[in-house]
Order: structure tokens, then C-alpha cells, then sequence
């Protein structure tokens, strides 16, 4: 039996009210692929986290044993002295700096006052030949494509002197072809005796390129299977990632009968804003009924927000191609939100804090920002009626707070959602796109809000849900679209869809095509 | 929700170091900062500051985003007055307008590249200090040996830029302005009871009676002090009535209209604003054009006081404006402010400045003192919403 290289006993990493990791066990021997497997929010990144240092030594319980040797990492910089490298999902790289650059950020060659590039690029050259790469070290990382941008990662990670190498999903927005490059490269490390650990919502990938594969749900570890001869079964992970019991925790939503269509795109095709030649949404076709709940699941990076957004207005993307109707008009959207709002569309953003809300502002004034004409005669504002109107949806959404002049700053995370929420619901919209609805709020917030999703749709609205959680998409939906690859590669009615074969579904598309 | 002791202190903390300045000034200089003189003078000396302030104000609460241009803009735009009223003895009112033309002209050019083209405001108004400098100094010297050009013959200009209401000789109460004080006074209570009452009716949060009744006393005695210290000077200053319009307009359009709610919510998230509805750009856009407009009726009111079109007119006044607007509360980031906070940041100033030259103060000084008080006044403001959080 081979050497153990890292093993993680017990590990246990509470947040405040969370408990993020439970008691996590993890063994991984030198020289193979490990795959870590779960779902969003399972507690991977948090593991891997504890691992690298990012959650320093003490505020976390258990051991880290690397080998054999137990470790108290207090930084990255801890942890990368003793090889252990972090690839993470978003790149970290300096679009407007060279890739030799990038590979040396804070890790600089020659001395402390005069950096020496004459060996920075040589060296460079070199780690980047290891991955393949032909490019030299000085082209601009904003002249390479994703693919090489994430083989630049990894000939950064090499140059760290890696011995056990972290890839948190380092495939999730590559295509196809450069997908199968980087996992071939991975084998090929493997044979040079590398260690790997690779995070991954890809189980095709898992089963190529993983020997052992370690399931983590709820903050636990379920279980650990072995993948020796590459031949595991999907379903057979798939049920160790979502086998969890589902109690009441969503609302049941009654006897609403379901009316015409509401809103419809057909081939709506959306490319990237500043990389024109990527396509983010790739021919969907989708439609929402009056009284109706559409879910869109999908991993992230599938596509959804910018469809989602791009339906709103082309607020996001350039749409090249695909028609939108509502009520059976076709309508041609100016490209503003003010226009999409115009035409009863709301779009109720993943992101509250970044482009959803105004923080330095008051509960009032964020709740009449998107309908501020109708309290406005002659551009004055009525702000007694905006009062009202504010404590109006306090009250119905229930929103904690001592008064509706308080800045929306000062509230928690499921209050602000229901600010968000309210400025949506008064802009009296007929279409409303909710982004993530529930994302970090709490589990009795994420009742409420289920129950105004559901008021709403009782209320005639056209409800469309995205949402990568997915017993909240079965729970909530009627119908669900299954988004992947910035295509909609399925289409179920609530009653037909499993957790099971909306995974098989999204797995499926990426082998198919 | 009653409000505390100290949270009204907190509140109102640089009108408190307005009062409390003004006091020690009026002590050091044996009270001759009380006179109606140098009330007069202090409104006729500052009156630029809360005439661009306003602008300045509206720019910074898209985001932090200021003019350095408008200093040179006066400069350029008085030498075009001075050329057209005294050389080419145009009549005043074409001449203004022209004048107005050429701002509202280069506004819409400046506004579009910066709300349309996306060229940052201090970059896009720094190649405006740079030209309009030149340009008007250009147009003066080609026009005049001193490189100056006066503008004193051409009186109703002067009457209505930097003349008096109904003028009596000093000394002498002006009874127009003591009336118009009296009139103005009683507004300003009726509406805080109206206002109140109002509220109270509703059932909305409304302050306490006794709160209303001292503001309502404080406000209507500011007002009663200087209208019969202004009528002892000779009456009101036209230029006064300026200034109360544009700061009046702009309190309105900050306080009770939707377009200037969305200067406020685009200085907050821009990109909230903008996927709420709100157009970003049209608001940049207005800013900017504002910010021009308010420039001109600025220089009106320089060349009037100074009687005169300089090449060094207008140097510094974006400095001054955007300190007034800094004392004053409102945010160097964008999002928050308000012209009352902006009034009263230039008063400070201003007091500053006129208390220092009574009290002979050498001019270098003069400039340490305005740069600390300016920095003092960032830093508390920062701190407090430091502790705030």
C-alpha cells in the first residue's frame, strides 16, 4: 500500500450559526487523483480552505497531517512552502500582465529590490512547456483564451514547487476539447508521481481521471469509493450526493390555475460582452405561463443569470439572434432595463449587495426605486405615499426592521432580500426573473420567501425561479428547464423530475455533444 | 422615534463649529466680524462658492466625480463678457445670453464624453482648466494692454449682478429688506408647523413639538439677524437673490424631485440604478450640463463684483467649491450630501477666510488654515461613520 500523503482527521469549521464542516475525513495517498464530489454549498471549497491555510490554524477543529507531520498553517504562503498549491475556480490572473508575471506574482525572482526577468521568463518558459503550452511567458494573459488562462494556473502552481496540487473546478468553464487537455495533463502529472486533489460537479471527469473519490454532503463526509479501474458509475455518485431526506421545508402551493403564456423567447442567442466570440446563451428557447413557477437549474457558470439578464433588457451580453413574446406580441426590447420594466419584466438579481441594492440608502427609498413615477406627479415626489408605500410591503413581506427610513446597509441578509424582493413586487411587474431567490439566508427567510414566490404566482405572475439548489427547483417549480453549456438541454414537469434524473440529464448533454 | 440629545449634536455638528467659529472670530477681531459690513461682505465675497457648490454638489453625488474646469470656465467665459459688453459694446442681456449659449454648448460636449464616451470627469474637465485658462487669457491680452477689461461703464450689468435692492445709505435701516426678512421668516415657521402637523395627522415619524419650535426659532432668528444686519448695509444684494434661487432650486430638485433621487441612487450602485431602471448615462449627462450652466451664472456674478475680466478669474473656485461641498457633509465617494450640509460648508469657509483677513493674517497662512479644516473635515466624517457601523 502506498504512502499516505495528507490525511484530514476530524475536521470540524463552524461560522457563526453554520456549521460549515462536520467532523470531515479525508485520506489521500501519494501519487493519485483524488476527487472531491457534492453539492454547492456541501462544504468542498470550505475543506480545501482549511487545507491551504486561507482559515488559519485554531479556528478550525482537528488535524491536518501532511506527511506524517501534523500542521498548523496560519497562510497560503504556510502552506504553499510545503508544496500544497490551490488552483481556484476563479482565475486569479492579471489580464493587463504578462504570464511570466503572473506565474511570479508575490513569488518574484532575484532580489528583494530589483526583480530579475531574464530568469523569471526562463523559468517561466520552461513550467509552461511542462503544460504544454507553446506561448511565450511575455504575451499578456488577455491575449490567451480561458483554456490556456487555466493551464497557465497550474504551470504557476508548478513553478511553486507543488507536490500536492488542488484544483478547484478547473474545468467549469472550459469547453469540450480543452476540458479533455487538461484532464490528459493531469494523468500525465500522475505518472511523474504528482498528488492530486481535483473538486468537480463533472462526473465523467471524476470517473476518468480520479482513482478514489470522497463524497461530501451537509458538511460531512459520506462516504469514500474507490475508482481503480475508472469504471464507476455515475448514478451510483449521484446518490451519495443527493440522497438526503427532504422535510417540509418548502410551502405548498394551491390550486392556482395556470393561464397562457406569458412570456416567451425563442432561439435567443446572447455572446459574451467583451469576448464577443463566446457564446453565453446558445439558442434557448423557453416559455412561462400566467400562475406559472418555471424552474431553470443549472450548475454555475450554465448560463442562466445571463439569459435571465439578457431577457431584461439586454442588460447583459449582446443578443445576436432570437425573438421575445409577450402575450403572443413580439417585442423588441431597447437595450435598457427602463424599458423592460416598461413592458412589466422584473428581474430580482443573484447579487443583492453588488447590483440589487443601494446600501448607503434607506428601506423607502430602495423599495420605490424601480416604479418612482407613479409617486411622482410632475417629477415631484409624493413622499407620503412613498412612506406608505414602503411600510405597505414591510408589512406584507414581513421585513424586520424598526422602521422603513433604516438604511438597508444595516440589515441581514434574508431582510435584504425582502427590500429586494418589495422594490420588485411594487414595480407591478407581470414577469418576474428570480435569480438565486434564496442564496446565503437562513432557512426560515427562505420559508417567507417561497411563500410570496408563491403568492405571486396565485396573484397571476409569471414566475420564473433560477436557482442551483435543487430541492428548492423541484420543490417550487411546475415545470423545470435544466440548463448546461449555455444551452437548455431539458424540459420537465415538476411531477416527472427527481433529483436523479435532473443530474443524469445535465450529465448526459456534457457527454452528447 | 424620538431623537436623542446627542444624536441631534451629531447631526448638526458642523453648524455647531460654524457657531462656535464665528463667535471666537467675532471675539479676536472686537466684534467687527458682527458688523453689517462685514455681513454684507460676507455673503457678496462668497456668493461664487454656493452658486458652484450646487453644481459641484449635483457632479459629486453621481460617485465622487468633480470639475476641476468650471475656475478656468469663469475665467474664460468673463473675458468673453468683458469683450462683448465693453469692446464690442454689446447690451447686456444678448451679451449674457450669448454667454449662456457658450456654456449650455460646451456643457452638452463635455457631458457626452463623459457620460456616453466614459472618459473619466477629472480627466475629461482637466483638459478644460488647461484650455479655458489659456483661452481667455488669450482673449483678454489680445484685447487689452493690461490684460484686463473692465467692464464698469456698463451699469444695468453691475445693478443686476452686484447692485442693491431698493439701496439706502448705510447706517440706515432699509425697511424692503427688513420686510422681505420678516415675510421670509414667517414661511420658514408656517412651513415647519404645516410640516408637522402634517405628519402628526398621518401618523408618520415627525420630531417633537419642542424640536420644532427651536428649530423653528433658531431658523426664523438666522434669517431676522441677517436681513436687519443687511438693511443697516444698504439693503439686499441683488446678488443675494442669485444665490437664493439657485440654492433654493437645488434643494428642491435634491430633495423632492425623481430626478434628483436618481443622482442620489447612481452615486449609491450604479449598477443597481441602472438594472432599476434609472439611465445612468442621462444622469451623467445632466450633471455636467448643470455643472456648466451654474458656471455661468457664476461668472456673471464675478464679473460683476470685480467690475472686471481678469486672466486670473476663477483660479481656484473648483477647489472651493468642491472643499464647500466636503466641510459640508456631502460624500467624496458620491451617494449622500445635501445643500443645506453644502451651505453651510462654504459658510465655514467663508467665515474662515473673512475672519482671517480682519484679523491680518498672512495670506500663506490663511491657506494652511483651509487645508487642515478641509482635511479635519473628511477625516471626522469618515470617522463617524466608522463608529456608526
Amino acid at each position: 500500500m502506498a504512502n499516505i500523503l495528507l490525511e484530514m482527521k476530524s475536521i470540524t469549521k463552524t461560522f457563526p450559526g453554520v456549521k460549515a464542516l462536520d467532523n470531515v475525513n479525508l485520506q489521500v495517498e501519494e501519487g493519485e487523483i483524488h476527487a472531491l464530489v457534492g453539492e454547492n454549498g456541501a462544504g468542498k471549497s470550505t475543506l480545501m480552505n482549511v487545507l491551504s491555510g486561507i482559515y488559519p490554524y485554531g479556528t478550525y477543529e482537528g488535524d491536518i497531517v501532511y506527511n506524517g507531520e501534523i500542521c498548523k498553517f496560519n497562510t497560503i504562503k504556510d502552506s504553499e512552502g510545503k508544496g500544497i498549491v490551490i488552483i481556484h475556480q476563479e482565475l486569479a490572473l492579471v489580464p493587463e500582465m504578462s504570464i511570466g508575471e503572473n506565474m511570479y506574482l508575490g513569488n518574484e525572482r532575484g532580489s528583494k529590490a530589483r526583480i530579475d526577468w531574464n530568469t523569471t521568463y526562463a523559468e517561466a518558459d520552461k513550467y509552461l512547456k511542462m503544460v504544454g503550452l507553446t506561448e511565450s511567458s511575455k504575451v499578456l494573459v488577455k491575449e490567451i483564451g480561458t483554456g490556456k488562462q487555466q493551464l497557465v494556473e497550474i504551470a504557476k502552481a508548478l513553478a511553486k514547487h507543488a507536490k500536492l496540487l488542488i484544483l478547484d473546478e478547473p474545468t467549469s468553464s472550459l469547453n469540450e476539447e480543452d476540458s479533455r487537455a487538461l484532464l490528459d495533463l493531469m494523468l500525465g502529472f500522475k505518472e511523474q508521481g504528482m498528488t492530486m486533489i481535483i473538486i468537480t460537479h463533472k462526473l465523467n471527469e471524476v470517473s476518468y481521471v480520479a482513482d478514489k473519490i470522497t463524497v461530501i454532503r451537509d458538511g460531512s463526509t459520506i462516504e469514500t469509493i474507490d475508482n481503480a479501474n475508472h469504471d464507476i458509475d455515475e448514478d451510483r455518485i449521484i446518490k451519495g450526493m443527493v440522497g438526503r431526506e427532504l422535510t417540509n421545508r418548502f410551502p405548498k402551493r394551491e390550486n392556482v390555475p395556470i393561464g397562457d403564456v406569458n412570456l416567451e423567447v425563442e432561439h435567443w442567442t446572447v455572446h459574451h460582452p467583451l469576448y464577443p466570440e463566446r457564446i453565453v446563451v446558445n439558442d434557448v428557447s423557453m416559455y412561462v405561463r400566467k400562475g406559472e413557477v418555471v424552474g431553470i437549474y443549472g450548475l454555475m457558470g450554465a448560463g442562466r443569470t445571463e439569459l435571465a439578464m439578457s431577457i431584461f433588457g439586454q442588460s447583459y451580453g449582446i443578443l445576436t439572434a432570437g425573438t421575445l413574446r409577450m402575450n403572443g406580441q413580439e417585442v423588441k426590447l431597447k437595450k435598457s432595463a427602463e424599458d423592460a420594466i416598461k413592458h412589466k419584466i422584473a428581474y430580482v438579481t443573484e447579487d443583492r449587495k453588488g447590483n440589487g441594492l443601494i446600501l448607503s440608502q434607506s428601506i423607502k427609498v430602495n423599495t420605490s426605486l424601480a416604479n418612482l413615477d407613479s409617486l411622482a406627479t410632475n417629477m415631484i415626489i409624493d413622499k407620503d405615499k412613498e412612506y406608505q408605500v414602503a411600510e405597505e410591503y414591510r408589512e406584507k413581506l414581513r421585513t424586520k426592521t424598526p422602521s422603513v427610513e433604516q438604511l438597508v446597509g444595516n440589515l441581514s441578509g434574508g431582510n435584504q432580500q425582502k427590500v429586494l424582493l418589495a422594490k420588485w413586487m411594487f414595480a407591478e411587474p407581470d414577469v418576474l426573473i428570480l435569480d438565486e431567490p434564496t442564496r446565503g439566508i437562513d432557512v426560515g427567510a427562505k420559508y417567507e420567501i417561497y411563500c410570496i414566490i408563491n403568492d405571486l404566482a396565485a396573484a397571476g405572475k409569471s414566475v420564473i425561479m433560477i436557482s442551483s439548489e435543487l430541492p428548492e427547483v423541484l420543490a417550487m417549480s411546475d415545470r423545470i428547464y435544466i440548463m448546461n453549456a449555455s444551452r437548455i438541454v431539458g424540459e420537465m414537469a415538476a411531477s416527472e423530475a427527481t433529483q436523479e434524473n435532473i443530474m443524469a440529464t445535465i450529465l448526459r448533454s456534457g457527454r452528447g455533444d | 422615534m424620538k431623537k436623542s440629545a446627542s444624536q441631534i449634536l451629531k447631526d448638526n455638528t458642523m453648524l455647531i463649529v460654524l457657531v462656535l467659529v464665528y463667535l471666537f472670530f467675532t471675539w479676536r477681531t472686537g466684534g467687527a466680524m458682527f458688523s453689517p459690513f462685514n455681513f454684507n461682505e460676507l455673503i457678496t465675497q462668497n456668493a461664487y462658492v454656493f452658486i458652484l457648490a450646487s453644481g459641484m454638489l449635483m457632479c459629486m453625488l453621481t460617485g465622487g466625480n468633480i470639475d476641476l474646469a468650471c475656475g478656468s470656465l469663469v475665467c474664460f467665459l468673463g473675458a468673453l463678457g468683458g469683450y462683448f459688453m465693453t469692446i464690442r459694446e454689446m447690451a447686456p442681456l444678448p451679451s449674457i445670453l450669448l454667454m449662456l449659449l457658450i456654456g449650455i454648448v460646451y456643457g452638452c460636449v463635455l457631458g457626452y464624453l463623459i457620460a456616453y464616451i466614459n472618459i473619466p470627469p477629472w480627466i475629461a474637465t482637466l483638459a478644460g482648466y488647461l484650455a479655458f485658462r489659456g483661452l481667455g487669457t488669450d482673449i483678454l491680452s489680445s484685447n487689452s494692454k493690461t490684460g484686463s477689461i473692465s467692464v464698469k461703464k456698463v451699469e444695468s450689468f453691475l445693478g443686476i449682478f452686484a447692485g442693491k435692492l431698493f439701496k439706502t445709505k448705510i447706517g440706515h435701516l432699509n425697511t424692503v429688506c427688513m420686510a422681505v426678512g420678516i415675510i421670509a421668516a414667517i414661511i420658514v415657521v408656517l412651513l415647519n408647523v404645516i410640516g408637522r402637523a402634517n405628519k402628526v395627522k398621518k401618523g408618520y415619524e415627525a420630531d417633537s413639538m419642542m424640536m420644532m419650535l427651536g428649530k423653528s426659532v433658531l431658523e426664523a432668528g438666522i434669517i431676522l439677524l441677517v436681513a436687519y444686519k443687511l438693511a443697516m448695509a444698504g439693503g439686499i444684494p441683488t446678488v443675494l437673490v442669485w444665490v437664493a434661487i439657485v440654492v433654493l432650486f437645488y434643494n428642491f430638485i435634491t430633495e423632492k424631485t425623481t430626478i434628483g433621487r436618481h443622482f442620489y441612487v447612481v452615486g449609491g450602485n450604479r449598477e443597481a440604478a441602472r438594472l432599476s431602471g434609472v439611465n445612468t448615462r442621462r444622469i451623467m449627462f445632466i450633471a455636467y450640463l448643470n455643472m456648466a450652466i451654474v458656471t455661468v451664472i457664476t461668472t456673471w456674478v464675478v464679473l460683476g463684483r470685480v467690475q472686471a475680466a481678469n486672466s486670473t478669474a476663477g483660479t481656484n473656485f473648483e477647489m472651493d467649491a468642491i472643499s464647500a461641498c466636503v466641510v459640508g457633509g456631502v460624500s467624496a465617494y458620491g451617494g449622500s450630501g445635501r445643500i443645506i450640509g453644502m451651505v453651510i460648508g462654504a459658510t465655514l469657509i467663508g467665515v474662515i477666510n473673512l475672519g482671517m483677513s480682519l484679523m491680518n493674517i498672512d495670506a500663506n497662512y490663511q491657506k494652511v488654515v483651509k487645508g487642515v479644516v478641509l482635511l479635519g473635515a473628511v477625516a471626522f466624517d469618515i470617522l463617524s461613520k466608522k463608529r456608526a457601523k
